[in-house]
């Protein structure tokens, strides 16, 4: 047998780093890639990572601390520190008038931009906060609206103090433009429950039960006069400088245990209405009670009220009672399209005593639409139709625009 | 014994415990880019100030656990979803002075089954509590905001086989 010359071996030694050079090219390219892979990996927990805390960094700053991260936020506010969270918000309205006097009553043809609100709220921790609220009315005059510290003193109960809005009727405590149909508040809710009523003093609320709430609230009260007719929206005093001789004592028991319906009723007491001020004037009450129920698109919103008022002077002129209810059904086709209708009746000086009582009852018909282009802005047109028993009607339709945030 | 009107009345961790027999998933994420976070806008009525959702599921539902303000304070709310359809939503804490009625049972089963119309709208309507107006707002762009963000992660879980 021939040994293997050298060309012979050459030529395998050639061949077989031919043959084998791509195989040890490709393990160590596979080698570097797995590396690089790794690298790459541990590079992208490092972005992942950091992604995560710039989120969360971002998250809870733009909150001032309550982040979208539920569970971290519950974390965070039952461990509250620091001086706590401010809020701010608002609401207003603008409306447009066009009423024709008849019978006597002039026109009304105006434009006022009836209301501008700005309200603050302050959790100073989670058991104590304080509201308030500053109202621009007719663009002209600023008043105080609500202002009052709120201290929880048990799972059901808190007690307030300050400038308290009274629990009666709907309108006085939810009075948000885009939340009640009408251009302008009803009239029961105006010269009956004369809102927005708000008094200096304090108040208890609870909660009891399946949807069952109690309000107590002792006020500064009412300060009715001969001067103003003993009308009781002109007895209003404001918590400002008020006089506190004689308390009005109210308290409020709620029910709506049923989705879409709420019962209420309220009850107002105070010796003297006027404030020991007035030998003509004595004892002073309202009873009212709303019912409100909505299904579907549909709503039923009514609401009663009646002042008791002792005392020769408002019995004169008949102020001893005064008296209104209104009923408003409304059906809201979708978020952005509602109609309504609203039956009022009024009486300032209902008492019998007068001798006039008749003529003194008022009546209006209102007629009208919302349009919601979004559900904190509102457009409203009504149309309103009065038959008074004086005879002196305004009818005519009203424009309005409102806002809330 | 009464549930109190106003604190937290379930903590999340609980809620999960709850909904998972004591074995909930590990966390997963969705981001709001893009298209989502458009249409997280439009749900809620205004920017979503955060950046990214955490939800939980297994292979029959996901939880969702989100917050929207009332008037002042967050609401916090816990979802739980099978195929598209709400099977519970339930207030876990609530902070505002008003409106704590939307906790009770009366008002959250009005969503058991709701689900999504195509332009992200609740298919049933919710009816409302007086005075709880804002209350009632917060949870129901809530609701739609789980179903619409539990709608994106339908081909992640359709997707192995």
């Amino acid at each position: 047998m021939r040994k293997p010359g050298f060309s012979s071996l050459a030529a395998l030694t050639l061949g077989s780093a031919l043959t084998t050079a791509p195989l040890l090219a490709s393990a160590a390219d596979s080698d570097e890639l797995k590396n690089e892979i790794e690298a790459l990996k541990a590079q992208n927990k490092v972005i992942m990572e950091r992604l995560e805390a710039t989120a969360e960094m971002i998250e809870s700053s733009d909150k001032g601390g309550h982040g979208h991260d539920a569970m971290a936020k519950n974390k965070r506010s039952t461990h509250h520190t620091g001086s706590g969270r401010t809020t701010v918000g608002g609401y207003g309205e603008l409306h447009y008038t066009n009423l024709s006097g008849e019978g006597g009553a002039s026109d009304k043809k105006e434009m006022d931009f009836h209301r501008a609100v700005l309200f603050v709220g302050h959790e100073f921790t989670d058991k104590i906060r304080f509201f308030m609220e500053w109202d621009l009315e007719h663009a002209s005059e600023m008043e105080l609206e609500q202002a009052f510290l709120e201290f929880d003193i048990g799972a059901n109960t808190a007690v307030s103090t300050g400038v308290l809005l009274l629990p009666f009727g709907i309108i006085n405590e939810t009075h948000e433009p885009p939340t009640f149909y009408g251009v302008e508040r009803n009239p029961i809710e105006t010269y009956i429950i004369p809102s927005t009523w708000r008094e200096g003093g304090a108040a208890v609320a609870g909660k009891f039960g399946k949807g069952w709430g109690y309000d107590v609230f002792l006020t500064s009260g009412m300060r009715l006069d001969a001067a103003n007719g003993y009308l009781v929206r002109k007895g209003r005093q404001f918590g400002g400088e008020a006089l506190a001789n004689d308390l009005a004592g109210s308290g409020r028991i709620k029910w709506n245990g049923l989705a879409g319906l709420e019962l209420s009723v309220s009850y107002l007491y105070q010796a003297d209405g006027g404030q020991g001020l007035d030998p003509q004037l004595g004892k002073t009450s309202l009873i009212s009670s709303h019912v409100s129920y909505a299904t579907g698109g549909f709503q039923l919103r009514a609401v009663y009220a009646s002042w008791n008022i002792d005392g020769d002077g408002p019995a004169s002129t008949g102020a001893d009672q005064q008296t209104g209810w209104y009923i408003e059904p409304s059906y809201k086709f979708n978020p952005k399209v509602g109609i309504f209708a609203r039956y009022n009746t009024w009486d300032n000086q209902a008492g019998s005593s007068s001798g006039s009582a008749a003529d003194t009852e008022k009546t209006q018909y209102n007629l009208g639409a919302n349009y919601w282009p979004i559900p904190d802005v509102v457009l409203k047109l009504d149309l309103q139709q009065q038959d008074n028993a004086n005879g002196e009607n305004r009818n005519g339709f009203l424009m309005g625009v409102g806002y809330q945030f | 014994m009464l549930a109190q009107a106003r604190g937290v009345y379930q903590s999340p961790e609980d809620f999960l415990q709850e909904v998972f027999a004591h074995r909930p998933p590990p966390a997963k994420v969705i981001w709001l880019t893009g298209e989502k976070k458009q249409k997280a806008t439009e749900i809620l009525g205004h920017k979503p100030d955060y950046l990214r959702v955490r939800y939980w599921a297994d292979e029959n539902r996901s939880a969702w656990i989100l917050e929207e303000i009332g008037k002042t304070e967050p609401i916090t709310v816990g979802l739980v979803i099978v195929e598209g359809k709400i099977k519970r939503l339930r207030v876990l804490a609530f902070r505002e002075s008003r409106g704590d009625e939307v906790r009770h049972d009366f008002f959250t089963r009005q969503f058991d089954d709701v689900g999504l119309k195509e332009n992200n709208r609740l298919d049933r309507h919710i009816d409302g509590i007086t005075g709880a107006t804002l209350s009632v707002r917060a949870l129901t762009k809530l609701a739609r905001l789980a179903l619409y963000l539990d709608s994106l992660r339908q081909p992640q879980t359709a997707a192995p086989s």
